[in-house]
């Protein structure tokens, strides 16, 4: 009786998956590919722009498993967020709206032209374009701009957002934010003046080839004071750009709609094609793929990618295949070890644990050859002084160099081998693949691995605490890291700087503090321009990979699909995602 | 009648409280002992002590623990203001606490998620309940035969396999094979009833299909205990026609064990179908109580969880004053 049940329970199931299987192909057929004519090849958008089109109409809909940070400019920072605010956000300056390398160029948004730079490289100063304004129609000034940086200073209101701009414009003020501010128009942080409403001057203490990044961030952003609504001020924040907040219901969506008072001949960033352009947050990553392959909804926003089924469906099926790309999004995956640590004080200790690494297992263990290049040094591909091929350790032969291994291990005493332990959030599957893969790895050398993991959540009091680091024999640290900014220091100044290591929060998790390298940081940024500061980070790089303080495991890709009616579709550089300035739902 | 009533009230009041202690305790009070910081869960990447400072003395994390739970409370009847001393963000009653991550009153959260879950769990409770005690009753009248074992069969299925599962199924079946449907996401009823209830069917049917599956197979059983009972035989005996016999004597009986079921069954769905919401990307109480453990949004975790409280146990004073429509020998004093 029992097994008759059975039999027609597994024959019913067999039936549904066998039907699930076959519809899947069907629904599918059905919209796939697009109409007319189009340029659409597998990662044509990482080289160029797919279907280029001036069209106006139609709703963008965006999609994405994880929610925004903060739609306030001086809070947002996740990278997905930044090129959302493209929509209804704009700054003095901005990155050009270009596929490649130029999509990493700063060009004028709400400037006149490029700051104008005193000899001494210590003043910026900058003028704002005529006829740009808020969404209410109100004229921007130069007093906005100032407001607006100065809110990133009231940081015990508005917390979350890059605070860099404290570190060059408080200058020992310690400028409160403009809610604590005595002066009667909030106007009290001093390196920043406005001679009239045109003009925005920045002093600063010392030349900072990096500051016109920092004036491109979100968190530069004119607000007006008068519709400045504190804390709350991100479920409204003022447009300025083509589009305005409709609506914003924090964990579910935004609508955003055309803002009348944007006027494109201001803007040589903005496309503006779309109608509207909808956000929704899912709870379904798979089910969000689908949307995407049935044609339902036009792009996952977050820019992480496709998961695993609809990664491997996409890549079975040429029609579907050339509407999906394999960028690089500018991280580096990587293990590094804190030096406070023992045996890990030891660079002979270090470099076991590199040869020992077998590098394509820990590529597998992030998803294969499409989650990423096989990892070389610390600085990634796009930024100004990379070299991809770099590779001190060999590690991009793919093999794990035992012998190496075993002689590094001699090198620093301990022929057969130590114990540590890996310290991984528990939130992120490869990471926490990746830490096995590398147990697995060293147990081979007789290096005997603990892996503990520890609440995602609270990384800036675990992993970000060198104290707790210590305390708790932390010898290796798996963590991701992404650039703020376009620049070797935006990338590697908070890892391998030395004036970094903080309490709490803390990124230089190797604890490396070298007057060298801290040395050339102060160089690179007394460079006169972004280029010229290059090859200081390309040294920087070099001198970091040689003390072995760190084991890449990859350069970062996202194997990412777009709905194949999208126009104006490119990967730009400077965040490793498709520009939402420019994209457009009409052919 | 009254009395039992006014007396299962107060006790419904207790229980919320006791409930909100051992949550606030859980979620305020053991990072307070074991010397974590709340406000390290709140201060996003960029951690810095001014804002950490800002975040205390917002949430209240500054002050004595039980201050902070007084304060929880009265929030909840009376409203409260979160004060940085420069910025203040009003939370009206009833404030059940306040999202720093996302800058919104919980209540307001809750609200723009309750329609959500109640359309889900309502409509998939009335198809439940009927799909499922129907086919438990015939199958029970039809013991033995092809019926009986087929719609068994189907339940054992139903009880078998998850809803992420039959989540999947369902729409690519409906969906993208037969087109009978169209994907679509949750629309409010309010706003265009037609779209609302097809985004509802498919999750509907997918949570119906599981518990109509329990229901059908205790229905059965009962049905089967209670139709060999000797007051069955002495109705039959009395000449009653067998459609009275089930409908007014077995069936009564039957339902007891069920609505006690129910009861709880439709209590705890209200606190959330987290499966089922985030099978079809429905933003309900379920996901949203998931994506805040995901982010450490405790206020949030917090209020969920005693807005799920309160639906388990109001569930649960109902179908006590259901026993005494049902069963007459019951009555409330």
């Amino acid at each position: 009786m029992i097994r008759r049940k059975q039999a027609l329970a597994i024959t019913a199931v067999i039936a549904a998956l066998s039907l699930t299987a076959a519809c899947g192909d069907k629904g599918d057929d059905g919209k796939k590919g697009g109409e007319g004519s189009s340029n659409a090849a597998f990662d044509a958008a990482t080289k160029g722009v797919v279907n280029p089109s001036d069209k106006k109409g139609g709703e963008l809909k965006l999609w994405s498993p994880q929610d925004v940070d903060y739609l306030d400019p001086a809070r947002a920072y996740y990278g997905f967020v930044w090129n959302m605010q493209r929509l209804y956000i704009r700054q003095l300056l901005a990155y050009d709206s270009k596929p490649g390398a130029d999509g990493t160029k700063l060009v004028p948004d709400l400037a006149e032209a490029l700051p104008v730079l005193s000899n001494d490289g210590k003043t910026y100063t900058v003028k704002i374009k005529d006829g740009v304004k808020f969404e209410d129609g109100t004229p921007i000034t130069s007093k906005d701009f100032k407001y607006g940086i100065e809110r990133v200073f009231a940081q015990d209101v508005l917390s979350g957002g890059p605070t860099y701009l404290i570190d060059l414009l408080d200058q020992g003020q310690k400028y409160p934010g403009p809610y604590k501010d005595t002066d009667p128009n909030k106007m009290g942080l001093k390196s920043v003046e406005t001679p009239d409403d045109k003009t925005i001057v920045f002093n600063l203490a010392s030349a900072n080839s990096d500051f016109s990044y920092l004036l491109a961030m979100p968190s530069s952003s004119p607000v007006p004071a008068g519709k400045d609504t504190g804390a709350t001020y991100t479920n409204k924040p003022v447009s300025t750009g083509p589009y305005k907040v409709e609506s914003f219901t924090a964990s579910k969506g935004a609508t955003f709609v055309r803002n009348e008072h944007w006027d494109p001949k201001t803007d040589t960033i903005r496309k503006g094609l779309p109608d509207k352009v909808s956000f929704t947050v899912t709870t379904n990553p798979d089910d969000m793929d689908a949307r995407l392959l049935s044609g339902d909804i036009d792009l996952a926003v977050d820019g992480t990618g496709m998961q695993q089924a609809g990664k491997n469906k996409v890549l079975k099926d040429p029609a579907l295949k050339k509407n999906a790309d394999n960028p690089f999004t500018g991280y580096i995956r990587y293990f590094a070890f804190p030096q406070t640590v023992a045996p890990f004080d030891n660079i002979e200790c270090r470099k076991a644990v590199i040869y020992a690494a077998d590098p394509k297992s820990l590529q597998n263990a992030r998803g294969g050859p499409t989650s990423g290049d096989l990892g070389a040094n610390m600085l990634p591909p796009g930024i100004p002084g990379s070299d991809k091929s770099y590779d001190p350790f060999g590690l991009t032969k793919g093999e794990p160099q035992v012998e190496k291994a075993k002689e590094a291990l001699k090198a620093c005493g301990k022929p057969d081998g130590f114990e540590t332990t890996i310290a991984v959030r528990n939130n992120r599957a490869p990471e926490v693949k990746s830490a096995e893969s590398l147990q697995a790895a060293l147990a081979k050398v007789g290096i005997t691995a603990k892996i503990d993991q520890f609440d995602g959540k609270l990384s800036s009091s675990t992993i970000g605490s060198p104290e707790n680091v210590k305390k708790k024999g932390y010898g290796i640290i798996v963590m991701g890291w992404g650039a703020d900014y376009n620049s070797g220091s935006g990338f590697l100044q908070p890892l391998v700087d030395g004036s970094f290591i903080l309490p709490n929060g803390n990124n230089n998790y190797t604890e490396i503090n070298d007057p060298e390298i801290n040395g050339l940081f102060d160089k690179a940024a007394s460079a006169a321009t972004p280029e010229a500061a290059a090859p200081f980070y390309t040294d920087i790089n070099k001198k970091v990979m040689e003390k072995a303080l760190y084991l890449p495991i990859n350069f970062d890709k996202a194997f990412v699909y777009h709905n194949p009616r999208l126009t104006n579709v490119y990967f730009n550089d400077s965040m490793g995602k498709i520009d939402l300035a420019t994209v457009g739902v009409v052919k | 009648m009254l009395v039992y009533l006014i007396r299962r009230l107060f006790n419904v009041v207790a229980t919320l409280l006791v409930v909100s202690v051992v949550t606030f305790g859980i979620f305020f009070a053991v990072p307070k002992i074991t010397g974590s910081d709340p406000a390290l869960m709140y201060a996003g990447r960029e951690t810095n002590e001014t804002a950490l400072a800002g975040i205390r003395v917002k949430m209240g994390f500054d002050k004595p623990i039980s201050e902070q739970y007084l304060i929880f409370v009265k929030g909840i009847v009376a409203g409260r203001d979160y004060n940085t001393g420069v910025d203040s963000t009003h939370c009206p009653a009833p404030c059940f606490g306040y999202s720093f991550k996302t800058e919104t009153p919980v209540w307001d959260l809750m609200l723009d998620r309750i329609p959500v879950t109640l359309s889900l769990a309502l409509g998939a409770a009335v198809i439940w309940v009927i799909a499922g005690v129907a086919t438990g009753v015939v199958s029970a009248l039809k013991r033995r035969t092809a019926i009986d074992r087929t719609v068994m069969v189907g339940a054992l299925a139903g009880v078998s396999l998850p809803i992420f599962f039959t989540g999947m199924v369902a729409p690519a079946v409906l969906v993208y094979g037969l087109g009978w449907l169209d994907v679509s996401n949750y629309r409010p009823l309010t706003e265009d009833p037609g779209a609302w209830l097809n985004s509802m069917i498919l999750p509907w049917v997918t949570l119906a299909f599981l518990f109509a599956a329990t229901y059908a197979r205790i229905t059965r059983a009962t049905m089967l205990e209670v139709l060999g009972e000797d007051y069955i035989r002495t109705a039959r005996a009395k000449g009653l026609t067998e459609r009275v016999v089930i409908r007014k004597h077995a069936l009564r009986s039957t339902l007891t064990p069920l609505v006690t079921m129910f009861g709880l069954d439709f209590g705890g769905l209200l606190g959330g179908a987290v499966l089922t919401e985030t099978t079809f990307s429905f933003q309900g109480l379920g996901t949203a109580a998931v994506a805040a453990i995901g982010a450490g949004d405790l206020p949030v975790i917090m209020g969920i969880t005693l807005l799920a409280a309160l639906f388990v146990v109001m569930a649960n004073l109902i179908v006590d004053m259901l026993y005494a429509v049902i069963d007459p020998r019951v009555r409330l004093t």
